[in-house]
C-alpha cells in the first residue's frame, strides 16, 4: 500500500496579538512546529504500512523552512517527503491551498491512501482534506477513529459522525482524515536523525513542476475568498464589577442568580 | 483576485531589511540582493501598508453576474431522520440576511424518508424546502450527498449557502464548494449581508486573537459553515409556511465508494454544549477541593462542570469537558469562570454565553474583558459563601 500523509508547519503557539490601535500583528519570534493533529495521521500511516505492507511518504506546502516538518516525519519513519513551495502559492485560501496540494500529490505518484489530520491549529478550518479529495476525485471519510482492516481493495474503518459512530468500508484509493487522540504518535528516532541525508529525505516542488501551468489557479489569484479586514475581538460593553469583601461579593452573586431566575 | 508585486526598482538593502521585519509571518526574504515573498505569505498586506511603497497590491477582478444567483440556502443537517438543531439557528439567521436583499430563504434536505423533517422546517420561516429523498441517502456518504447538493446548486443557483459545522457539514461543504470552485469560510461567528448580495463572513483567526472579515466577491455560491449554538434558535411558528419541493434523484447521484456497515450511538456522555448552566474551572481552581466546590455549585444550578485546556492536558479533567477552540464551543444562559485567566482560545469558545461571571484574584486577567460580571477575589472564599446562600444556610 502506497500511503501519503499531508502535514503542515504551524506556529508553536497561538499567542499572536494584534495591536488595537495600529492593527499591526505583534510578531514575537514564535518557533514553528508540526501541526499536532498531523502526528496522529503519520502514526496511522506507519502502523498501516507495518501491518499490511507498504510505504509512507509525506507532503507539505509552505515556505522552504517547512522542510523541517518533513524531516521530522522522516525521523518518525516516513521514507521521504515533499515541500510544495513557490511565491505563486502565497495567500492561498482553502480552495487554492487544496488545489495546489492536489497538483503536488499528482507529481508525487499514485497513492492507495492519502491521510490527513483532523485540522490544523493555526487555520482551524478542517476543510482542506475534503477539498483535496474532491480535486483528486477520491472518496473521503473524515473523523476516522480506527482502521479495522484492509482487504479486497477496501479499507474497513469506524468514523465519528456527530452523535453516532459509523462502521464503513471505503474503496481504495481514498482520502481519510483521522481524529485526534486515536493513537499514540511515536517519537522521532534519534538514530534516523543522525544518519539522515537531507537531500534524500526532502525534495522541493515549485509551480514550474506542476501539470497545471495557469498561475491564476494558485495563491491569492486562485482564491475565492478575500480578507477584507482584520480586527481585534471586541470587548464587552456592559460590565459590572462586584465590589466589597468576599461575603458581599457572594451576596451580590446570589442576588444575581435570583434575578436571572437561575434558582 | 489580485497579487502582491514588488517594486524592484525601489529596493534598497535598508528598505528591504525593514520590510523583512514587518512581515508577521516571516514570508519576506532578502537574500543576495533579491527581495522575494515566499509561500508563507498570508496576504495580510502589512507589507503593502507599511512597506514604504516597495510592495504594491494589484487587484484583478473577474466579475460575475450576481443577479443570476438568488436565495439564501440553509443545508438541513439530518441524520437518522432527525434534524440537527443548528439547522434551525441557521434558518433564523438566513431570514435576517434575506431581509437585506429580499432574497427567498431555502432549505436543502437530503436523506431517506425525511418528510417529517421537511414539514418541521416549514415552521422556521423558509420559503422553499428542496428535498432529495432516496434510499441511497439513508446514511451519510459524502459522494451521493455532494452529488445531490451540486444538482440543487445547478438548478436553483442560490447566492449564499449556510452549513452547520457538524462532522457531517465539515465533510460535505468543502467537497461541494471545491466542485463549484467557490469560497468556503469555516466557523463563522458573525454573518451580515451586503446589498450587492456579498455575504460578510467574520471568524476568529490565529487562535481567536484576531477577527477576520471575509467575503467571496467573485464567485457564487458563497459557502460558510457555522458551529452549533453560535446563533440563537428562533421560536417555531405555529402555522407552517412555505412549500416543499421534491427533487428528482438520478442513478448517477447514488454512486459511492463508501458502504455503511453499521452504526451505533455514541455513549451518552455529558455534553457541555447542551448545558444551560456551566461552572468552568481553570488553573486557579484546579485543586480537588475547588473542583468539588465547582461541582456542588453546578449541581445546585442544574448545570455541568467544564474546564480550560491546561486541566485536560494535565489529565485532571476529561477532554469532553474542555471549552475553547480545541474543545467545545458553548453558549449557556449562565457560565461561571472560576480561576480562569481567559486565554483567547478559551474565550473564543464561550464568549457568546448570555451571562458570564468571572471570579479571579488577578484584576488584570483577560477573562474580565469578556465577563459581564467581574468578581476580583478569592474563589475559595467567595464560592463557598455563595453555595451557603443558595442552600439557605446563611
Amino acid at each position: 500500500m502506497k500511503i501519503l500523509v499531508c502535514v503542515k508547519q504551524v506556529p508553536g503557539s497561538n499567542n499572536v496579538e494584534v495591536d488595537p490601535v495600529t492593527g499591526v500583528l505583534k510578531r514575537s519570534g514564535i518557533p514553528s512546529k508540526i501541526n499536532p493533529y498531523d502526528l496522529y495521521a503519520i502514526e496511522t500511516a506507519l502502523t498501516l504500512a507495518e501491518r499490511f505492507g507498504g510505504t509512507v511518504q509525506t507532503l507539505t506546502m509552505g515556505p522552504p523552512q517547512a522542510k523541517a516538518v518533513i524531516l521530522e516525519t522522516v525521523c518518525m519513519g516516513a521514507s521521504h517527503g515533499t515541500v510544495l513551495t513557490d511565491r505563486k502559492f502565497a495567500g492561498a485560501d482553502v480552495l487554492a491551498t487544496a488545489y495546489t496540494i492536489s497538483q503536488g500529490i499528482r507529481k508525487c505518484g499514485d497513492f492507495d491512501l492519502i491521510l490527513c489530520g483532523k485540522q490544523t491549529t493555526d487555520g482551524d478550518t478542517a476543510q482542506v482534506g475534503a477539498e483535496v479529495a474532491e480535486y483528486l476525485a477520491l472518496p473521503n471519510v473524515s473523523n476516522v477513529l480506527s482502521i479495522e482492516d484492509c482487504r479486497e481493495g477496501k479499507l474497513f474503518l469506524t468514523a465519528s459522525l456527530d452523535d453516532r459512530i459509523v462502521t464503513q468500508s471505503v474503496r481504495l484509493p481514498c482520502l481519510i482524515s483521522v481524529d485526534g487522540d486515536i493513537n499514540t504518535p511515536r517519537l522521532p528516532s534519534y538514530k534516523i536523525r543522525k544518519s539522515l541525508k537531507e537531500e534524500d529525505a526532502v525534495r522541493f516542488l515549485t509551480f514550474a513542476d506542476f501539470d497545471d501551468q495557469d498561475p491564476d489557479h494558485y495563491g491569492l489569484t486562485g482564491s475565492a475568498t478575500q480578507v477584507e479586514r482584520i480586527f481585534p475581538p471586541e470587548k464587552v460593553a456592559q460590565k459590572h464589577t462586584l465590589q466589597g469583601d468576599a461575603a458581599q461579593q457572594a451576596d451580590q452573586l446570589y442576588r444575581l442568580l435570583l434575578d436571572k431566575k437561575m434558582l | 483576485m489580485g497579487k502582491l508585486v514588488i517594486r524592484r526598482d525601489l529596493v534598497t538593502p535598508d528598505k528591504a531589511n525593514a520590510l523583512v521585519d514587518i512581515c508577521p509571518f516571516g514570508a519576506i526574504c532578502y537574500e543576495n540582493g533579491i527581495l522575494d515573498i515566499s509561500s508563507g505569505c498570508k496576504m495580510c498586506k502589512m507589507c503593502v501598508r507599511k512597506g514604504q511603497g516597495l510592495v504594491e497590491f494589484h487587484e484583478e477582478t473577474k466579475s460575475i453576474d450576481k443577479n443570476l444567483w438568488r436565495g439564501i440556502c440553509v443545508y438541513a443537517d439530518c441524520t437518522g431522520g432527525k434534524l440537527h438543531r443548528v439547522t434551525f439557528e441557521l434558518c433564523g439567521k438566513a431570514k435576517e440576511l434575506a431581509c437585506v436583499t429580499g432574497h427567498p430563504v431555502y432549505a436543502l434536505l437530503i436523506g431517506h424518508e425525511v418528510s417529517a423533517c421537511a414539514e418541521q422546517l416549514l415552521h422556521y420561516g423558509v420559503d422553499k424546502v428542496f428535498v432529495y429523498d432516496h434510499p441511497a441517502f439513508a446514511d451519510f456518504r459524502v459522494e451521493p450527498y455532494a452529488a445531490a447538493f451540486c444538482d440543487f446548486i445547478d438548478k436553483e443557483k442560490p447566492s449564499s449557502i449556510l452549513v452547520g459545522a457538524t462532522n457531517l457539514g465539515r465533510q460535505l461543504a468543502p467537497r461541494v464548494a471545491a466542485r463549484c470552485r467557490t469560497g468556503l469560510t469555516a466557523d463563522c461567528t458573525v454573518l451580515q449581508m451586503k446589498e450587492n448580495t456579498d455575504l460578510i463572513q467574520i471568524r476568529p483567526a490565529f487562535g481567536g486573537n484576531i477577527m477576520a472579515q471575509i467575503v467571496t466577491p467573485n464567485t457564487r455560491p458563497q459557502f460558510c459553515t457555522v458551529r452549533y449554538k453560535v446563533f440563537s434558535e428562533p421560536k417555531p411558528t405555529d402555522v407552517p409556511s412555505g412549500e416543499i419541493i421534491p427533487m428528482a434523484v438520478t442513478e448517477e447521484m447514488c454512486r459511492a465508494a463508501v458502504e455503511i456497515l453499521g452504526s451505533v450511538a455514541k455513549p451518552t456522555d455529558i455534553d457541555i454544549a447542551e448545558a444551560d448552566v456551566i461552572v468552568a474551572v481553570g488553573r486557579g481552581a484546579a485543586s480537588e477541593a475547588m473542583r468539588a466546590m465547582a461541582k456542588e455549585l453546578a449541581d445546585l444550578l442544574g448545570g455541568v462542570v467544564a474546564c480550560t485546556r491546561p486541566l485536560v492536558e494535565e489529565n485532571i479533567m476529561d477532554a469532553k469537558r474542555q471549552i475553547g477552540l480545541s474543545g467545545r464551543t458553548v453558549k449557556p444562559k449562565l457560565i461561571f469562570a472560576l480561576g480562569i485567566s481567559g486565554a483567547v482560545q478559551f474565550a473564543a469558545g464561550m464568549k457568546s454565553s448570555d451571562c458570564i461571571v468571572a471570579v479571579n484574584s488577578d484584576p488584570a486577567a483577560p477573562i474580565f474583558d469578556v465577563a459581564h460580571y467581574c468578581v476580583v477575589g478569592d474563589v475559595n472564599a467567595i464560592v463557598p459563601k455563595l453555595i451557603d446562600h443558595i442552600k439557605g444556610v446563611s
